[in-house]
């Protein structure tokens, strides 16, 4: 199980983004553009998860939680 | 806001109680394979939740992603492969392969059914490698792998039972932590992990990170430890009397998690990150050598691993170690005191340790008097 296994794929971005973020990235921990660029995207696509709706629990299971949580003491 | 599980939705693979006794029946046809309780703990943590998104055994493709890329196949970031080992000869014995289900048990007792997906073999050497950076053998992270067996199964599972918990009244699930700290009021919560009883370094940089968030979940780790560590009620018992004594009533909830610790140190940092984003917190305390063992790590390179995940989505807060600086009048850490030498008393865990072996108390510069007294009252504190 090498390097040669992980799995990439191409895409394409403009010359002179690709120029601007290669001299962004001199003298950081950064070895690549394409290493930034996953680095950037997965940010922007976290914080876009974040924005989304928590999930909500059915009445009857918070009820049935809320009880378990009163008789342990966590809940008053 | 409370943080989205990871993944994206919290897993539930527990079967619900009304077919559970239809499932236990017709499961007697199937195969069998004995798992340790450390498994059946781990399967447990999968049913609930605790190890969203994963819904059972990994099978290749995100295993070796894990190994390879710290992520699963589908790019969510994860770092310790959570495997199903199995002898290539019990599989042969019992006819099993891919397609078939079987049922997982602990001393007899049915724990899951598991839907065999995979069945691969691995390297024993570049796993210890990958996840504990290290094939030495007196690593214990190491000494596990070395004693798997030769083959994973992985595939989803239905959890129907599980194994006796002394500490049932300290467990909490996903979603029960996640409706009391509602309750509660928090809107974030910093998650703090330990294998140790409380001295006042932990102390203090548990009270610094609850000074910028809601509430503190306190989230020790129970299970099979290393000798020398605490033992899981020593651990439990000291931190209700901290507890009692020096928090707000409102501001710190007490859980355990049921899982063994790794000793994988940077990778497990991220593991333990994820668990408590799971759990509902916001924020994850990072100390000094977070779950590591001997010097098979930098001291802080548990801390930077967290810069190769962006989107891990729960905050990371760093310290340093903090100690009691005599010229200060109180504890503080590198970052705000100039004091060095006989000025400063670190809560030296190794020390701390030495002396409650000898029946004594440390000093109060290093450990709360009542923690102390709780942990001298046991006769054997420690793991043998």
């Amino acid at each position: 199980m090498g390097e040669s296994e992980r799995k990439y794929t191409t895409v394409s971005i403009p010359v002179q983004l690709y120029e601007k973020i290669k001299q962004r990235i001199e003298g950081t921990g950064f070895t690549s553009v394409s290493d930034y660029v996953t680095y950037v995207l997965r940010e922007v696509l976290a914080s876009l998860e974040e924005e989304e709706k928590e999930e909500v629990f059915s009445k009857e299971e918070e009820e049935k939680v809320k009880e378990r949580l009163r008789a342990l003491g966590y809940l008053d | 806001m409370l943080p989205r599980p990871h993944g994206g939705r919290l897993v539930n693979r527990v079967t619900p109680g009304k077919e559970k006794e239809a499932i236990l029946a017709e499961s007697k046809e199937l195969p069998n394979i004995n798992i340790s309780k450390d498994t059946a703990v781990d399967l447990e943590n999968i049913a609930y939740g605790v190890f969203s998104p994963l819904e059972g055994f990994m099978c290749q493709n995100d295993y070796i992603s894990v190994l390879e890329s710290l992520r699963l196949e589908d790019d969510t970031p994860w770092t310790i492969p959570v495997v199903l080992d199995v002898g290539r000869e019990v599989l042969t014995e019992k006819g099993i392969k891919a397609g078939d289900t079987v049922t997982l048990a602990h001393n007899g007792k049915v724990i899951a059914l598991l839907e065999v997906e995979d069945i691969y073999t691995f390297d024993k050497n570049v796993h210890a490698e990958k996840v504990f950076k290290t094939t030495d053998i007196n690593h214990p992270g190491v000494v596990k792998t070395r004693e798997m067996s030769n083959c994973l199964l992985g595939g989803k599972i239905s959890f129907i039972q599980g194994v006796e918990n002394p500490f049932e009244k300290y467990t909490l699930c996903p979603v029960e932590t996640r409706i009391l700290f509602r309750e509660l009021g928090w809107k974030t919560v910093v998650g703090f992990q330990t294998r140790n009883a409380p001295h006042l370094g932990h102390e203090y940089v548990q009270k610094t990170a609850l000074t910028f968030v809601d509430g503190l979940f306190i989230n020790p780790v129970i299970g099979r430890k290393k000798k020398g560590d605490f033992r899981d009620e020593v651990i439990l018992k000291a931190y209700e009397e901290l507890i009692r004594n020096y928090y707000l009533k409102d501001k710190a909830v007490l859980a355990i998690l049921r899982t063994e610790m790794r000793y994988a140190g940077p990778r497990e940092a991220i593991f333990h990150a994820i668990i408590r984003k799971n759990f509902g917190c916001t924020h994850f305390i990072v100390g000094r050598d977070h779950a590591g063992v001997g010097n098979y790590y930098k001291p802080y390179e548990a801390q930077e691993i967290f810069n190769e995940f962006p989107d891990l989505g729960i905050t990371p807060i760093f310290f340093k170690q903090f100690y009691y600086c005599r010229k200060c009048y109180g504890y503080v850490n590198e970052r705000i005191c100039p004091h060095n030498g006989d000025d400063i008393i670190p809560p030296s865990g190794t020390k701390i340790r030495e002396m409650l072996i000898q029946g004594k108390t440390p000093p109060k510069e290093m450990m709360r008097p009542e923690v102390a007294e709780i942990i001298l009252s046991f006769e054997k504190p420690f793991v043998e």
